[in-house]
């Protein structure tokens, strides 16, 4: 089973990065882009059968590590 | 006072820190490797030094606060041993959840590295007591992560609680800190986590002695 997991930041927490690249677009001609946010992709392939054993661990692994819950928030995506 | 030093993989002041505390204590730390499982029983004081640990992957501290030696420290400070978190170590204190909140990406992305005023704003604390509340001093700071972000609840129990040890003087934020927050006590007030190094400035030799007050201050409260 592989995971797609998507971390990125709550709203309202100031993301330097995003603002950073959203200068640059407008910098290259861009000038439709207002705000930009960016985030990350985890990819994971898990040895598990169940689904619902397979998101329950997701879950953990995102609460325990993949994430800093202070600032940011995660969504999971699975496929067979 | 007997001490401890974590090292992690891409640890680079924890000489420093072990030299800024055997200056001061006497008594030559235990350099703790972070792969070992516990620490002495009789230590009094650990510190978590600065650094890149594990390069600062998935984000910076986010690796080390799992790594196995950090399930001791976590046991040693919620039974009330002190625990100094520098810089790196800072961010390892915060994605452990030992102290609230997060150091984030400095607010223009820049890593900045030189000396800043700092205003002591706690002078209760087994850390600061050698310094008088309201002290201005100067003390390098050194990283690209050091913007402390937290709730605004947070932020608010933070202040009611006395628990701001040090700021940054006005007008010298360096990263774009809430509050101007350079420094953070825990509740039991135990645990310390401050981005700025206070173990660069305890020899004339390098530039100041404006560190040598916090490590004095442990080794009257701890010894």
């Amino acid at each position: 089973m592989k995971a797609r997991i998507f971390v990125t930041l709550k709203n309202g927490v100031l993301d330097p990065q995003g603002k950073a690249i959203g200068h640059a677009l407008n910098n290259l001609g861009f000038t439709s882009v207002d705000k930009v946010r960016q985030g990350k992709i985890i990819d994971i392939e898990l040895s598990e059968g169940s689904e619902t054993k397979a998101r329950a661990d997701l879950e953990k692994m995102c609460q325990k590590l993949l994430a800093n819950t202070v600032i940011e928030s995660y969504e999971i995506e699975l496929t067979k | 006072m007997k001490s401890a030093v974590v090292v992690f993989p891409d640890s680079n002041c924890d000489r420093d820190a072990a030299t800024a505390l055997e200056q001061t204590s006497g008594i030559k730390p235990i350099m703790v490797w972070h792969d070992d499982s516990s620490l002495p029983d009789n230590v009094d004081l650990i510190v978590l030094p600065g650094g890149f640990s594990y390069g600062d992957y998935l984000r910076s501290g986010a690796m080390a606060a799992h790594s196995r030696i950090m399930r001791d420290v976590k046991d040693k400070a919620e039974k009330g041993v002190a625990v100094l978190g520098i810089c790196n170590g800072f961010q390892v204190l915060t994605e452990t959840g030992l102290l609230p909140g997060v150091l984030i990406r400095n607010i223009h992305l820049k890593y900045v590295c030189r000396v800043v005023g700092l205003t002591v704003e706690e002078s209760q604390s087994s850390f600061t007591r050698s310094y008088r509340k309201g002290h201005v001093m100067k003390m390098p700071v050194a990283h690209g992560e050091g913007n402390y972000f937290a709730d605004d609840e947070t932020l608010d129990r933070l202040e009611d609680q006395n628990r701001i040890a040090f700021r940054y003087a006005e007008g010298e934020n360096p990263n774009g800190s809430a509050r101007n927050i350079a420094g953070i006590l825990s509740e039991r007030r135990n645990v310390l986590g401050m981005m700025p190094h206070p173990e660069r400035v305890c020899d004339p030799a390098l530039g100041g002695i404006d560190g040598r007050g916090l490590f004095q201050s442990l080794v009257k409260t701890l010894s």
